[in-house]
């Protein structure tokens, strides 16, 4: 469930994972036993790299950024991070983004790299609960430029930190200003306002909403911001977290407003990707579409001015429209790293403004997580998306991060998808979802 | 876990092993073997270990914790410690609660019923009508063994390429706007077609090389006795292709209790894509980790691939000996 960035990334995930899945297995394999022959080495030495001071020795930092983009922002901050401290050898283990994930339970046990990259939010959490990673509580007193919301993101169960943030995307509706500026339509503040806009983009020979579910995550985003903005944020993290009831009116009456949209959205979203809807919105064909930032990626670069968006419009008065996904990357360190000093020294690196400005220059996708990171590289939408996250007041990081991962990728996704084929069903599937749950959150 | 594949390949080292497990018993009863020397002896006793401890540990070892997981909720972090023991809840749960599972078995009973009735079919005509030495058989041949040598991954990218709802092929010939990977009904049956392009192929090379090894003083007889083309191929060379015949009978029912890597490629085995494989695949491979319901579903995969592999083979060996 990862946004491809590339053509070259969307190929490659069409490799079924038990193909590339043994080729990290082995490569784990391989590295544990390097890695316990370095420990015996070192065990009869007498000595162990992680009695030096941090600055000396050598890192090692895991790595998802596959693609050429985020592959690059990394090397430059690394490449920064070795200038400020030239004792420090650096190894980047960059590893297939699918292939990261996939493995994560076998690489976390396996011998993992001191420091390495991850998900903000429960997938954090699960892992941190399970014993998998370091505490870093003492290294986030002296990180500074965070808000209290990307805090709480790194923050677990236990109300330790295991995260520092690296940068973020926010989901939001998106539409191209040429198209809203040639009939005149403007930004609805109100879901009736919303729906009434719908009715007229369909007046004018538009399908109002971009859809599309093949790969079964992108109708989470759908979902997520509704129940935000119906039952408001504390509400859908408990029911993230297996709390509160799937089969509750409360999510009754989110696929009830759902439903009543869906005629406003493009047919037939089980077929097709979300590169094909963010096409139908670049084409002129769909009049906006609910995404996340990287929708630009389907854009020309001299189209890339023409992008806008608007946060999804507040639907309960009570609840108001101050929250949203805007799931966050970063980084965590291993339970036992070979080198806890340079790596600590590294994370508060990678937690620092001067390495997020490098990350919000470097990567046109993501913004930096620090508020203290230089902006002044960020385009006009990448300004506007900065602004709408720093004026969120509770950010939630999009209901595959949010909840168990078993749950959302074995039970959420047939679901969503179940009810999209046929949404008059909502009180049975919620029934199913429900139990299901039940025997998962356990 | 490899549980699909470990399953296939357990059914093909199931013979294997039943034939490693015959040659011991033949040998060592006998008086002549204490006349093999030392060095003879250790090589015979190399030949049935290695295969053995093979078999045991890669084939019937993960096969069986793959039945004992399926009894617990483990979620492939930890020790033995956290492994808890659950009894047959797994199994309860994906009879009563788990939507997916009903229609994953319809769909691999439809794709085993469609494999045989079509592309199998039409591969042994595509094989006899080539066997005839039309004009460009050799283009005709390999046009269509092509689609087996294409990678898995290319071969959905480029049904992917037509049959896409908006930008697709077949839509755009067609004027049509039908939702073909999309459509919960209808997408088993593009992906079916899909499937048959592959198989056709595997079929008709196989069964090809099995007529060009039919000796043709048969043909020739039946000739002579004014038998018709198709009364010829009905009633002389398909009783002699028995052979032939089973091995293609075994490889189309071996392919569609495999079936996977089509449908993991288009959608990960969701949304009327549902196969056991892909069930299995989607909750243990990957993040989920749902290792002790993904062994049940495994587990019960391996007793529907032993139950139909166990009343078939027999069958024909049976038939076979006559």
């Amino acid at each position: 469930m990862i946004r491809p960035d590339t053509e070259a990334d969307y190929l490659a995930r069409m490799v079924p994972p038990s193909f590339s899945g043994p080729i990290l297995g082995r490569r784990t394999l391989f590295r544990a036993a390097l890695g316990a022959g370095a420990a015996l080495g070192l065990a009869a030495c007498g000595g162990s790299s992680s009695a030096g001071n941090g600055s000396t020795g050598k890192l090692t930092l895991g790595s998802n950024a596959s693609d050429p983009v985020p592959k690059k922002a990394l090397q430059d901050v690394v490449a920064q991070f070795r200038a400020g401290n030239p004792g420090i050898t650096v190894a980047v283990n960059t590893i297939d983004h699918n292939t990261f994930q996939n493995n994560i339970n076998n690489y976390l046990q396996g011998r993992p790299d001191d420091v390495f990259t991850w998900f903000a939010g429960y997938r954090m959490q699960f892992f941190a609960a399970k014993g998998l990673v370091h505490d870093i509580s003492d290294l986030w007193t002296g990180l500074q430029g965070y808000t209290p919301a990307f805090k709480a993101a790194s923050t677990g169960a236990d109300k330790k930190q295991y995260f520092v943030p690296e940068s973020y995307y926010p989901w939001a509706v998106f539409y191209r200003k040429s198209v809203w500026k040639k009939f005149g339509y403007t930004e609805p503040k109100t879901l009736d306002e919303f729906t009434a806009l719908c009715q007229q983009m369909q007046k004018d020979g538009l399908i109002p909403i971009a859809f599309a579910d093949k790969d079964g995550w992108p109708a989470m985003g759908t979902f997520d911001i509704l129940n935000l903005r119906i039952n408001g944020y504390q509400f859908h993290v408990d029911l993230m977290a297996g709390t509160e009831s799937w089969d509750s009116p409360q999510v009754a009456k989110v696929f009830d407003t759902w439903t009543s949209l869906l005629p406003y959205h493009q047919k037939d979203p089980l077929g097709r990707t979300w590169e094909e809807g963010a096409q139908s919105l670049q084409q002129k064909k769909t009049g906006m579409y609910l995404l996340g930032l990287f929708v630009a990626q389907q854009f020309a670069t001299n189209e890339q001015d023409d992008i806008d968006f608007f946060n999804f419009p507040e639907v309960d008065p009570a609840i108001g429209a101050d929250a949203l996904d805007a799931p966050i990357d970063g980084y965590m360190m291993a339970k036992r790293p070979k080198n806890e000093a340079a790596a600590k020294k590294m994370l508060t690196f990678l937690g620092s403004a001067a390495s997020g400005t490098v990350v919000g220059r470097s990567d046109s996708g993501t913004l930096a997580a620090n508020t203290g990171s230089d902006t002044s590289s960020y385009g006009a939408l990448k300004k506007k998306a900065a602004q709408i996250v720093g004026s969120a007041k509770s950010i939630a990081q999009f209901m595959d991060r949010d909840t168990r991962p078993d749950f959302a990728s074995t039970v959420m996704i047939p679901s969503l998808q179940s009810y999209l084929k046929s949404p008059k069903d909502v009180a049975g599937i919620l029934k199913s979802i429900e139990q299901q749950k039940k025997s998962i959150f356990t | 876990m490899k549980a699909t594949a470990a399953d296939t390949a357990a059914q093909s080292a199931a013979k294997a092993t039943a034939a490693a497990a015959e040659v011991p018993t033949h040998v060592p009863r006998d008086k002549r073997v204490r006349r093999l020397g030392r060095g003879d002896r250790l090589v015979v006793a190399g030949m049935v270990l290695v295969p053995t401890v093979l078999v045991l540990g890669l084939v019937w070892g993960p096969a069986v914790a793959t039945v004992l997981l399926s009894f617990t909720n483990w979620d492939g972090i930890g020790g033995w410690s956290s492994i808890h023991f659950v009894g047959v809840k797994n199994y309860h749960d994906v009879i009563t609660i788990y939507p997916p599972f009903k229609p994953a078995i319809e769909h691999n009973l439809l794709w085993l019923a469609f494999l045989f009735l079509l592309p199998t079919v039409f591969g042994i005509f595509l094989a006899v009508l080539l066997d005839k030495e039309v004009r460009g058989s050799r283009f005709y041949q390999t046009a269509l063994y092509l689609p087996i040598v294409l990678s898995l991954a290319l071969t959905g990218f480029i049904w992917q390429l037509i049959y896409s709802r908006d930008q697709g092929l077949l839509n755009a010939v067609l004027h049509t706007h039908v939702d073909w990977y999309g459509n919960p009904h209808v997408n088993i049956w593009a992906v079916l077609v899909a499937a048959s392009w592959k198989h056709t192929g595997y079929i008709m090379l196989l069964y090809l090389a099995g007529l060009k090894s039919v000796d043709p003083s048969l043909r020739e007889a039946a000739a002579v006795d004014g038998a018709s083309e198709v009364r010829t191929f009905f009633g002389v060379i398909f009783p002699v292709m028995r052979p032939i015949n089973v091995i293609v009978l075994v490889v189309t029912v071996i392919e569609s209790l495999r079936a996977f890597d089509l449908v993991w490629v288009i959608n990960n085995g969701t949304n009327g894509l549902e196969l056991i494989s892909t069930l299995v695949a989607s909750n243990v491979i990957g993040e989920a980790s749902r290792i002790g319901f993904g062994s049940a579903l495994a587990t019960l995969m391996l007793v529907v691939s032993t139950v139909s592999i166990g009343i078939y083979l027999p069958t024909l060996m049976r038939e076979d000996k006559r």
